[in-house]
């Protein structure tokens, strides 16, 4: 095993965008023929260190070895030419063009098209009996799921000869079936030979997948070991710096009064598609409703409704008073007088104004507050100051000064800005989406915390999330969506990953048995496609 | 209406269509690139202006094509440094050189020709002229097909059936060659282009040139085929019109082939009121039919022909992403 060199072997690479060091003396290496895992949080310069892999960055020092010749990357044409391919956590893709086209973009054989096409149909079809990698070559981006597109940016990699393939955080987007079906992809192009590095900050895929993993902490490669010989906890204590809890931590729900009412709500769109298909469902007082799906599967649409910036026909009540849906004074101000209180999924692009100071964006929405106001015509600037400085100690915004810009805060302070300001106003009923994407492990405990005492003083909750585990260790209650529709109901404790994931991928779970059986051989069949043909 | 005025007014359709046929193919290859230019009048302008004045000068209407396509591919060469390389904004760098355009070709013509701001008047070589294509003359008294092909398809100059031919050449060279491939991916993802290992910046200033070069050749046409010599302001909104048409040909060239028709026809009946008249039985206002395809300009720009979507990467200059 000695004599054989390491696939990639990477040796002090340090990379800095200005004052910030992304990647401080990074050495690793990976065998061939394993699956290497590096995990880390948000920030730690795990992807920083695989584009400068990948020729998209030029480090500042160290040296690249490709099964054991040392090889300068210095763009991702270099990249391809050594055997590597990477698939990014945001494809790239060309929506409008053909599966087949987006293959041989820029790994054309000639001048002409034709040729090359042709040539990677059959490539393809090679490559989709080999790995379980099926795909409709004549299918465009945009009408396909996202598990094949995902498929289509692994097949370019295979398609480049790629030998070592990278995948930057691969399963944010997929369902847990497909999640599956991908790992059972890089199992194949494993036993192939293939050499795979999974970038990550899900433990539990590093458990399930790797053979060996490396943690990465603020630029630092803090450890390396076999998977085998590591656990959950100490990977999180290595990527944090300090013990995790990584369980919820909550006492059983004290269910109060109705607080949302629900019945029947129907949301169309501007390209006329249905959105939401007579959902209907209650919140109790001092409960968390999960909103568990895969993203797009009217969620957002929900919360747009709740929050008062999208129309709908049907019934809301909050505290039993009916909400006007439709008409000129449906819009979020009506919706915070109401006491309903909104994080939604997109912070930076609906919960905050990016280039605004910190206290600015904590006054937002609540603007017209009377301790906000010197007199009618001018605001109290010096008292929104001071209360945001107040509310950044209470939910411990790393920096704590209110006349930062909002972007210049890492996504967890971010989100704790937006959670601070909508928390601090009491709210009878809370909106929260996704409230720990792009969140670092640290402050998703913290985020968590304090959902679960707003529950404990008897707020109601709604909480959208695409992470299963957040909603299975949150939730109270758990409804699950599916192309606009709740597919239903469970009770976390009674409930697992695999059945909600059969629900979200809009497959009835009742009755069990036979029927769930044949449904679950077929999913397995049919490669894990269910979100998009079932 | 006779057959002999349909026909010419069809005639002067193709004649008045060239010039937009040109820019907004031109439009075409820059925009699915992903770079939108509102300096097609400009460029069109600074061609029609140098072409006229070389051709004035030197008595070659070739030298003079060829240094309008060369004024217009300086210009391009400003837009695309400073929408490519540097980044900065696509439609205020088209702005600048639409202004640019108009100032100084009108300066340079009166610093060098002290003519009020024209180039002379063209004649013989130094224009393009008309040519009569094989056996015009002798079918001429065949019914019909005679009168259409001596009419209408012969005796256009050469830059007419150039941009004919330009339109299935645009179309083969978009969805059949690699070259158009990467085109079309950099307009709409060019991140995807990047990681596939072929350079952004080099596809988009390709395009951008294709563009300077069919941009020079439809303001030579102006000046050197369709008029007989540069006066102010000459290319009239046409750079403009012919995005407009681009717009309505939802970004194909075989569309931009019938739009420019088009707006031709629209142009063309306005030089023919007297025709007008004879078909609607009434007095149309002249001036009525010159504002037609302007007219026509803002109905499509505000979008009431259909939804047209745009190459989605338009507009932005690429930045790696971190």
């Amino acid at each position: 095993m000695s004599d054989v060199a390491p696939a990639i072997e990477l040796k002090g690479i340090s990379k800095a965008f200005g004052p910030v060091q992304a990647n401080k003396d990074i050495s690793i290496r990976v065998m061939p023929g394993t699956i290497h895992g590096i995990i880390g949080e948000n920030g730690a310069g795990k992807s920083t260190l695989m584009s400068i892999l990948y020729g998209f960055y030029k480090a500042d020092a160290g040296e690249i070895f490709i099964s054991g010749r040392k090889t300068a990357i210095p763009d991702s044409q270099a990249a391809i030419a050594a055997g590597i391919g990477m698939v990014f956590q945001h494809f790239k893709l060309v929506e409008n063009f053909t599966v087949l086209e987006n293959v041989i973009l820029g790994a054309e054989d000639s001048g002409l098209l034709r040729p090359s096409l042709s040539r990677a149909r059959r490539e393809l079809k090679n490559l989709a009996e080999e790995y379980e990698l099926n795909v409709d070559p004549d299918a465009l981006i945009e009408e396909v799921g996202v598990g094949m597109q995902q498929r289509v940016e692994i097949l370019k990699a295979l398609y480049r000869k790629a030998d070592i393939l990278i995948l930057d955080e691969p399963t944010g987007v997929l369902t847990p079936a497909e999640a599956d079906h991908l790992f059972r992809i890089l199992e194949n192009l494993k036993r192939e030979g293939k050499t795979i590095i999974l970038i990550t900050h899900k433990l539990r895929e590093i458990m399930e997948i790797t053979d060996t993993v490396s943690v990465m902490r603020r630029g630092e490669m803090t450890a390396t070991v076999k998977t085998s010989e590591t656990s959950p906890p100490e990977l999180a204590e290595l990527m944090v710096g300090r013990k995790v809890l990584l369980r919820v931590d909550k006492v059983p729900a004290q269910i109060g009064r109705k607080i949302l009412e629900v019945k029947d709500l129907n949301v169309t769109d501007d390209k006329g598609v249905h959105r939401l298909k007579g959902v209907s469902f209650d919140v109790h007082a001092g409960e968390i409703l999960g909103i568990a799906g895969v993203a797009g599967n009217g969620q957002s649409e929900l919360l747009e409704v709740l929050g008062g910036y999208e129309r709908a026909t049907g019934l809301v009540k909050i505290n039993g008073e009916e909400i006007d849906l439709t008409g000129a004074k449906s819009d979020g101000q009506s919706r915070r007088a109401r006491g309903i209180s909104h994080v939604p999924e997109d912070r930076q692009r609906e919960g905050l104004i990016m280039d605004f100071h910190a206290w600015e964006n904590t006054a937002f929405g609540y603007h017209h507050d009377a301790e906000y106001q010197r007199s009618k015509l001018f605001m109290n600037n010096a008292a929104i100051r001071k209360d945001t400085e107040e509310k950044m100690a209470r939910f411990d915004v790393r920096p704590p000064d209110p006349t930062l810009e909002a972007k210049s805060f890492s996504g967890g302070n971010q989100q704790k800005i937006v959670l601070a300001r909508e928390i601090e106003q009491n709210p009878d009923l809370l909106l929260i989406g996704q409230p720990t994407r792009g969140v670092d492990i640290g402050a998703i405990e913290f985020i968590h915390q304090q959902i679960v005492a707003l529950r404990d003083q008897g707020k109601a909750i709604l909480l959208v999330s695409v992470e299963l585990e957040e909603i299975l260790s949150l939730s109270d209650r758990i409804a699950v969506m599916f192309d606009g529709k709740i597919m239903g109901e469970r009770m976390p404790d009674k409930t697992d990953e695999k059945e909600l994931g059969l629900l979200m991928a809009g497959m009835t779970t009742e009755p069990r048995g036979l029927l769930h059986e044949a449904v679950e051989a077929q999913l397995a069949h049919a490669g894990g496609d269910a979100g998009k043909e079932v | 209406m006779d057959f002999a005025t349909l026909l010419q007014m069809l005639d002067a359709t193709l004649r008045l269509a060239t010039p937009l046929l040109l820019a907004c193919l031109a439009g075409l290859y820059s925009e699915r690139a992903g770079i939108f230019d509102i300096g097609l009048e400009g460029k069109m302008l600074a061609a029609a202006f140098l072409s006229a004045a070389i051709a004035a000068v030197s008595g070659s209407v070739w030298l003079g094509l060829l240094a309008g396509i060369g004024a217009s591919m300086i210009l391009s060469a400003v837009h695309g440094l400073a929408s490519i390389t540097f980044r900065g904004n696509q439609l205020i760098s088209g702005v600048a050189i639409n202004f640019l355009a108009a100032g100084l070709t009108v300066v340079i013509a009166q610093s060098w020709f002290a003519q009020g701001g024209r180039t002379p008047q063209l004649t013989g070589d130094a224009r393009f002229n008309p040519i009569q294509l094989p056996l015009a003359e002798t079918l001429q008294d065949v019914p019909i097909l005679g009168p259409i092909y001596y009419e209408l398809i012969s005796g256009h100059t050469i830059l007419v059936y150039v941009a004919l031919l330009m339109v299935p050449l645009t179309w083969w060279i978009l969805f059949r060659t690699r070259f158009g491939l990467r085109l079309r991916a950099v307009g709409e993802n060019p991140a995807a282009v990047d990681t596939a290992g072929v350079s952004v910046i080099w596809l988009r200033f390709a395009a951008v040139g294709i563009c300077g070069i069919l941009c020079g050749i439809a303001g030579a046409y102006l000046a050197t085929a369709l008029q007989a010599g540069f006066v102010k302001d000459m290319s009239a909104g046409r750079g403009f019109i012919a995005l407009a048409a681009l717009i309505f040909a939802k970004w194909r060239p075989w569309y931009a082939l019938y739009a420019c028709l088009l707006f031709g026809f629209l142009q063309a009946m306005s030089l023919r009121s007297d025709v007008i008249e004879g078909v609607v039985g009434f007095q149309v206002n002249g001036q009525f039919l010159d504002v037609l395809p302007y007219i026509l300009t803002v109905v499509i720009l505000a979008g009431f022909v259909g939804k047209a979507i745009p190459p989605r990467a338009g507009g932005e200059p690429y930045v790696k992403e971190r």
